[in-house]
């Protein structure tokens, strides 16, 4: 058998695809992820599960695979990481689990994410999907139980508040779910999931997918609540009296804007907003669903992050030509590479080393063109990469209806403002110590409000950690 | 959690023409809400979010008036009392300045005039002179001006001069004007209202609160999409700010507003709106009576 190589995944054509948000990894078969499996090394020191920041046991989940025992590779995967279907799908594994295989030295490396996505995918088929759920609520209390049986069920009588249901948010109330801590977790929106739901498009994460790995966490006793602004219909004041201690991990949320004139055209989006009308509001059905979006002929994306291909293939299914702007080179993206790679099969045009100057409007305020510059890459920056500078009178003109910046986040004010004795950094963020604890003893934090925008997995560690760190503040 | 609302319509009430005021079942926004806040509403599970400013509260409850304009909002309308709304999430948006301030003059135009009776009850409550304006384009569509007896002066305008000064709220500014410059406004209703008087308090130097009703989707400062371009002179040299109406107010001091491309952000959709209506309108049918 040929070890160098991947069994490859099954994937929508391109010219099927872009004219809709099917999935567009179709997954492995078993028989597919079988083969797979049986690459794996099963190496003694593994090296992947020190590249994953959940700390899974790769080796042990790929072994029961090859056994045809999936539903122990469930239950290990479970153990680890409450959000596996979501995981195998969005972590950025190449720099992660797999980017650490050994594997990587004779060729390609474990497609560990295919893997972990087509065991979670086959546990909800077959519907052993909650059964092993509740079995990791049993095992962690028991696990738990013992080392200290009385702190235990001290813990059980412990209430905590998680602010948010992102990636962070969930993952910390699982874990703490599964040792019969009192939990309920508050969300803004009117969808759980956070980022997962308004952010990532269906193509590359169905929603579907997400409503039933969240709705799970209620099989540990978890109460999900939606609707609720806290800092404004609970304060934060009333949570610091009502449960022993509360994680915050709403996210860094806020859009930056480039600034430049002509922002407050029609036509011009954050990819936060294009992205939430298509993903939360399901404006791509619209005139089904109510919430309108404009996408016309010509779009042109500027950034060159993940966000920024998930904007430029939503508005390219959404029927529109799409140009993605870019002040460095390809080799500066800091998207994935399959992100970027599918995204140049689907057929969107990118013009590297260039940045919008100025957005150009009609006499009724509506978007309909881009003033562009060439730039050039100068010395290396703060970040280490060369920072590109612009080439004087390379100026032109990319006629648009619609613009769309995907430059980054910044912190979200929002509750924030409200808990005004919590210490954050100098760019807004919330300062922390390893286990998440803030300079409020009881109130822990994680994710993108603590490091700013990262990765799903990395605020899902971040839970994970915060988790741990609230069991000793609880317990000890 | 013992406070899940349940969001119910307790009451609805018919007050003009296609405007209707709701009473909603949710603890959690009464307990909360203080004057200038909105909520956003979804009618449906299809349905946009649609932001509503919080016209009173008692316990448990909250009130609404709502003008049916578009699909979502004649969506609302048609619904009754019993019935339960999808998705309400609320208290939104920081609340008025209250404070005493001395002479206040309160403009309210349209539904906004829903709007504007917490702001005006909390301001004659902080001890201001608080003087009212109340402005509809005939007297039928006039709404709750018997709510505001508690003002020290209540002045009614209508267009077509059936009740009242005959003219708009901006003429009515002006005579109040003439009497005496108050120290603050509110202004609060269909933009090109609280644009122009929004003109005149610049004029006069006069600081003028207006509620913009920016179309949102999140309403927690994550989309940007309410964004409004705040322009302010400071010591010669010109200051542009783009604010987000969702967090940094509703509430701005309208002269500094760039009201062309706040009103031109209004008219975004205006396409896909007529689209939803036409649509709507062939489901349900004939809607005059409303």
């Amino acid at each position: 058998m040929a070890v160098k190589d991947r069994v490859p995944v099954p994937e929508l054509e391109p010219s099927v695809r872009k004219g809709n948000f099917l999935e567009v990894s179709q997954g492995y078969t078993f028989e597919l992820a079988h083969q797979e499996a049986q690459r794996c090394l099963q190496c003694k020191v593994p090296t992947c599960v020190s590249g994953c920041p959940v700390g899974i046991d790769i080796p042990g989940f790929i072994k029961e695979i090859i056994k045809g025992n999936l539903k122990k590779s469930y239950e290990i995967l479970k153990s680890y990481n409450y959000l596996p279907a979501i995981c195998g799908r969005v972590c950025p594994q190449e720099v992660q689990c797999e980017g650490a295989c050994v594997l990587n030295k004779i060729g390609k490396p474990i497609n560990i994410g295919a893997l972990e996505r087509f065991v979670a995918d086959f546990a909800s088929q077959e519907g052993f999907e909650d059964e092993v759920g509740r079995l990791s609520f049993s095992e962690g209390i028991s696990k738990e139980l013992g080392n200290a049986p009385r702190k235990l069920t001290d813990l059980r009588s412990k209430k905590v508040a998680v602010v948010g249901s992102g990636p962070a948010g969930l993952t910390a109330a699982s874990e703490l779910g599964k040792l019969g801590v009192q939990v309920h977790v508050y969300e803004a929106l009117h969808e759980f999931g956070g980022v997962l739901v308004y952010g990532i498009p269906e193509f590359r994460l169905p929603k579907e997918i997400v409503r039933r790995e969240v709705l799970q966490l209620e099989t540990l006793g978890v109460e999900l609540i939606k609707n609720i602004p806290v800092g404004y219909a609970i304060h934060p004041k009333e949570l610091l009296e009502k449960y022993d201690a509360v994680f915050i991990g709403v996210g860094a949320g806020t859009p930056k804007f480039m600034g430049i004139p002509g922002s407050e055209l029609n036509g011009v989006y954050s990819a936060n907003e294009f992205l939430t009308r298509v993903n939360l509001m399901k404006a791509y059905k619209f005139p089904e669903y109510d919430t309108p979006i404009k996408v016309g002929k010509r779009v042109v994306v500027v950034g060159g992050g993940n966000t920024a291909m998930d904007a430029a293939r939503s508005a390219l299914r959404l029927g529109a030509q799409v140009t993605v702007v870019y002040r460095r080179t390809e080799a500066e993206m800091p998207a994935r590479r399959a992100e970027i790679h599918h995204a140049k099969e689907e057929g969107i045009e990118f013009l590297f080393l260039t940045n919008p100057v100025r957005y150009i409007g009609n006499e009724t305020g509506k978007l309909v063109g881009v003033e562009c510059i060439r730039m050039e890459l100068g010395d290396p920056d703060e970040s280490g990469r060369r920072r590109p500078v612009p080439v004087a009178n390379s100026n032109f003109v990319i006629e648009a209806d619609v613009v769309i910046e995907a430059i980054g986040t910044e912190s979200n004010r929002f509750l924030l403002n409200q808990f005004p004795d919590l210490k954050t950094n100098k760019y807004g963020y919330i300062v922390t110590n390893e286990y998440g604890q803030t300079s409020i003893p009881k109130v822990f934090a994680g994710g993108d409000i603590v490091t700013g925008s990262a990765t799903v997995i990395l605020a899902m560690g971040a839970g994970k950690k915060a988790a741990e760190g609230i069991v000793k503040f609880l317990v000890y | 959690m013992s406070k899940i609302p349940k969001n119910t319509i307790l009451s609805k009430q018919r007050l003009a023409k296609a405007t209707y005021e709701f009473w909603i079942d949710n603890a959690l926004v009464a307990e909360n809400a203080k004057p200038g806040q909105f909520v956003i509403i979804r009618t449906s599970e299809k349905g946009e979010r649609i932001p509503i400013t919080i016209a009173d509260t008692q316990e448990n409850a909250f009130r609404i008036v709502v003008k049916a304009v578009g699909k979502s909002t004649i969506e609302l309308c048609m619904k009754n009392a019993g019935e339960q709304l999808y998705d309400i999430v609320g208290p939104l948006g920081k609340p008025s300045e209250i404070d005493c301030y001395g002479d206040v003059l309160i403009i309210g135009g349209g539904v906004g005039i829903a709007a504007i009776l917490p702001i005006a009850k909390a301001l004659k409550n902080a001890g201001n002179k608080v003087r009212v304006i109340l402005g509809a384009k005939t007297s039928t569509e006039l709404i709750l001006q018997d709510e505001f007896s508690f003002a020290d002066k209540l002045v009614i305008c209508t267009d077509d001069g059936s009740e009242g000064i005959k003219g708009t709220v901006v003429d009515g500014m002006m005579e109040e004007f003439n009497l005496e410059n108050p120290n603050v406004i509110w202004s609060v209703g269909p933009a090109p209202m609280m644009k122009a008087t929004s003109m005149i308090a610049a004029q006069y130097g006069i600081p003028i609160w207006v509620s913009l009703n920016a179309i949102m989707v999140d309403g927690t400062g994550m989309c940007g999409g309410c964004r409004v371009l705040i322009r302010k002179e400071e010591n010669g040299v010109t200051k542009e700010e783009i604010k987000y109406v969702c967090v940094d107010g509703p509430e701005f001091d309208g002269r500094y507003v760039d009201w062309e491309s706040f009103i031109r952000r209004l008219q975004q959709y205006k396409e896909e709106e007529q689209k939803a209506l036409e649509r709507f309108l062939e489901e349900v049918g004939d809607i005059s009576w409303l």
